[in-house]
């Protein structure tokens, strides 16, 4: 049974981080399992931010922890460099941890409150080194300064003494000082409040120009995500609906759910109408029986049986911009490669 | 939804029979009824202080407005500014001995502040409901959901079983709960998130409030799901001309569902208008840095966003003068003495500021603290985000002031 297609990858060369028909699955009760992620594919090219959208359980956090096999994924390939991550075991696989960090959603459960905050971030230096200890304070102040804190004035403080938003930026510090290539940030601003949300969004992109880093940025605010990526990937019940750069998936969402998402997200405009008589499905379906063919197909509006029996691959709509869906709201321009569709069509083009 | 107009109207009657009393004004304020008798709500100076070991937190220190039935008003402010304190103290839900409230609400004639919690009973659930950011707080974990529907009913309304349980299911289909009949013998913790703040809505509408009180009621949502449970709460509030206030730290939230705003900062209302008035004439530089600072999808990615500089105030030893002073990249001498009275520039527009936005004293003194290398002003006209590099970029701008002038 195909994923959902891999007509959006990148040509190796151009990319440093390459998924590929990602599985992972954990077991439930007696012989269930959740299927989190169901074949995602996915790349990321040298310097830029892929954002990574869905609903609440669709597998983002899932799919960013394989990528740096925390745990490894239950099938599929996770390149890094050229060298696939999940063949890796032991010393080798640890060594890979200091070129990919990740930051978690809440700053401050995911720093030791009963430590320093310069011990924080220095933290990951005592497992690789430098192990000298002005050099590690000099590391240390170089990356609390880069995050916009005062060094002196934080390295003795304890991380409970700081806002939420003190408290991402040292979080940041801490993936920062081992000085990676590539950075996941898992919802790094979702349970800030708007004013600091700002401010860390603008740091990342400051931090991203200045150490020429690769973010895979996770959210569930389609502005936030929308404002920080190049690219961004739509996730639905474990599979990729589409991915697109970033501009061209908001103004010309292709998938339907794509164009759910987009209209849903209150927008701060008052004289922007909102429709409230039109019902959503807004039920997600279970992810331990997930259904047949295109998985969206239970809330989606231009579902016909051909949905139910097969699942769509992923098809081009315009540069840098793929769909999987039977019936995309843009027309294909580009049949993906072994594409099973038996008399699928895109509406656009038959309308 | 047919039938759920009548039934609504239905309630409302019987209710009435059964207790007459309703109507009576026990503690109104001599005359405030009178000048506006549309008026649904009027608060008046209203405050909530907690004691605390370091001192007084002032959670809510003096907020004033009146809410006309049917209207909705949104009440944004970023976390800590006293949303939900304010929202709780009208409910009347602020226990503790710590607590000090002060102040008017009057509610249809009926001071809510300083009263008895008992001698409202009569009002909470009935005419004045709340729903809550997490739903799991007014369900209860270990009963049946179609049993909490009914038993809210039935305490109430007095209804027989069978007809709670006829009204109930109809509240169910009411707030789209498909197979509601099925869904009565669920425990919430078989219903997602969106379903079970539905079914904590269908109990907050159940006997048809003058007033819901809605706390971040969709913050825990997605967003397919927000849009739904938003549209909901429109549609029902719409039907029952029911008045609401709309708590949220999400402007996007606010700006198609509200009527009017009142932004919230360190416990005040420092600007309130309608809706549209607010996000397109915006007076308070609190407003301006938070319609700011927020990612919208209409601009194109990386568009640097205005970040307001440093941290929320201190509620126990705010600012001296105005409480934003400290963060305001328009601040100036007076500012920081004098905290600034607020005015009504026209059409209940209200804000308070000493150089509001807009204006050419507010330019004046944007000009001048960039030209003394203010950082908090300039963070907001560089976009910096770190201490050092506004530091670097202020010495910037001073150094090319000192170099033009010489020029000249
Ligand atoms: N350790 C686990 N054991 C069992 N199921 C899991 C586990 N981790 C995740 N899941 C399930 O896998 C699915 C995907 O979860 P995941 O956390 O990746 O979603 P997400 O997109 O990050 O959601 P959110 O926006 O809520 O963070 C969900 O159905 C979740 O319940
Ligand atoms: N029982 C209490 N004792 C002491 N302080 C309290 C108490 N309840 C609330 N506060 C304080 O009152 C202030 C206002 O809190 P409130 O919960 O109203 O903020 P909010 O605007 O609702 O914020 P959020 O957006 O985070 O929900 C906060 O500083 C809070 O810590
Ligand atoms: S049209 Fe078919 S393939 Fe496309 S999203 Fe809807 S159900 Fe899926
Ligand atoms: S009164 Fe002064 S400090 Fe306060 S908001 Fe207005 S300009 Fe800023
Ligand atoms: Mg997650
Ligand atoms: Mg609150």
């Amino acid at each position: 049974m195909a994923g959902t297609g891999k007509a959006h990858l990148r040509d190796e060369g151009d990319t440093i981080m390459r998924v590929e028909d990602l599985v992972v699955e954990f077991p439930v009760g007696r012989n269930a399992k959740v299927h989190a992620v169901s074949g995602i594919s996915i790349d990321l090219a040298q310097g830029e931010t892929l954002g990574l959208v869905g609903e609440s359980g669709c597998g983002k956090s899932t799919t960013a922890k394989a990528m740096i096999q925390l745990p490894p994924p239950t099938a599929g390939t996770v390149k890094f460099n050229g060298t696939d991550l999940t063949k890796l075991s032991g010393e080798a696989l640890r060594q890979t941890r200091t070129d990919l960090q990740i930051i978690f959603q809440d700053p401050i459960s995911s720093l030791n409150p009963r430590r320093k905050v310069g011990e924080v971030v220095a933290e990951p230096l005592n497992v690789w080194g430098p192990h000298d200890e002005a050099e590690q304070i000099a590391k240390v102040d170089a990356m609390l300064e880069a995050v916009g804190i005062d060094p002196a004035v934080a390295r003795p403080k304890h991380a409970h003494e700081f806002s939420g938003g003190q408290c991402q930026r040292i979080s940041i510090a801490r993936a920062l000082v081992l000085e990676p290539q590539v950075i996941i940030c898992d919802e790094p601003v979702s349970a800030l409040d708007v004013s600091v949300q700002a401010q860390i969004l603008n740091l990342l992109e400051d931090l991203k120009a200045k150490y020429e880093l690769t973010l895979v940025f996770i959210a569930h605010d389609l502005a936030v995500v929308k404002n920080i990526s190049d690219r961004v990937a739509v996730m639905y019940l474990g599979k990729m609906c589409e991915v697109s750069e970033a501009n061209d998936l908001y103004e010309r969402p292709a998938h339907p759910y794509t164009r759910l998402l987009v209209d849903s997200s209150p927008q701060p405009d008052p004289f922007v109408e909102i429709d409230d008589m039109t019902e959503v499905n807004s039920e997600l379906p279970s992810p331990i029986t997930p259904p047949s063919g295109c998985r969206f197909r239970t809330r989606c509006d231009l579902a016909t049986e051909l949905c139910e029996r097969v699942e769509p691959q992923m098809r081009k709509v315009a540069d840098d911009h793929y769909v999987a869906c039977h019936f995309p709201l843009l027309p294909v321009i580009e049949e993906a490669p072994f594409a099973e569709a038996d008399g699928a069509t895109d509406r656009s083009s038959d309308s | 939804m047919p039938g759920i107009r009548n039934f609504t109207l239905v309630i409302r009657g019987e209710r009435r029979e059964r207790d007459p009393s309703m109507t009576a004004t026990s503690s109104a304020i001599g005359g405030r009824l009178n000048r506006d008798s549309d008026d649904l709500l009027v608060v008046e100076d209203l405050k909530t202080h907690f004691e605390v070991p370091a001192g007084m937190v002032k959670a809510v220190d003096g907020v004033s407005f009146s809410l006309g039935r049917g209207r909705t008003l949104g009440v944004v402010g970023e976390s800590g500014s006293g949303k939900t304190v304010l929202s709780r103290t009208l409910m009347n839900l602020n226990l503790g001995s710590n607590v000090h409230s002060s102040g008017s609400a009057i509610f249809e004639g009926r001071q809510l502040v300083g009263v008895k919690p008992k001698q409202l009973r009569d009002l909470w659930g009935l005419d004045i409901a709340m729903v809550f950011q997490d739903p799991m707080t007014s369900l209860n974990p270990v009963v049946k959901v179609g049993r909490q529907v009914t038993e809210h009913i039935r305490k109430h309304l007095g209804v027989s079983k069978a007809e709670a349980r006829e009204t109930a299911i109809q509240l169910l289909r009411s707030v789209r709960i498909p197979e509601a009949e099925s869904r009565f013998e669920a425990y919430p913790h078989e219903l997602s998130g969106g379903m079970r703040q539905r079914v904590s809505i269908a109990i907050a509408l159940a006997c048809g409030p003058k007033l819901l009180l809605a706390d971040e009621p969709t913050t825990a949502l997605d967003v397919t799901v927000q849009h739904q449970i938003l549209n909901l709460l429109a549609q029902q509030r719409r039907e029952r001309n029911m008045a609401m206030v709309l708590v949220t730290h999400d402007l996007g939230v606010v700006a198609g569902r509200t009527d009017e705003i009142a932004v919230m900062y360190a416990g005040r209302i420092v600007e309130k208008a309608s809706t549209k008035v607010l996000f397109s004439d915006v007076r308070h530089p609190y407003t301006e840095a938070l319609l700011r600072s927020i990612p919208k999808t209409s601009n194109r990615n990386h568009t640097r966003l205005a970040a307001i500089a440093g941290r929320p105030p201190d509620l126990i030893n705010p600012p001296s003068g105005c409480k934003f002073s400290p963060r305001c990249p328009y601040a100036q001498p007076k500012c920081f003495e004098e905290e600034p009275p607020e005015v009504n520039a026209f059409e209940d527009h209200l804000f308070s500021c000493h150089y509001p936005v807009g204006t050419e004293e507010n330019k004046a003194a944007w000009d001048r603290n960039l030209a003394a290398g203010r950082p908090e002003t300039v963070a907001v006209a560089t976009g910096s985000v770190s201490e050092v590099d506004i530091r670097a970029k202020g010495e910037e701008i001073l150094a090319d002031l000192t170099t033009s002038e010489g020029a000249d």
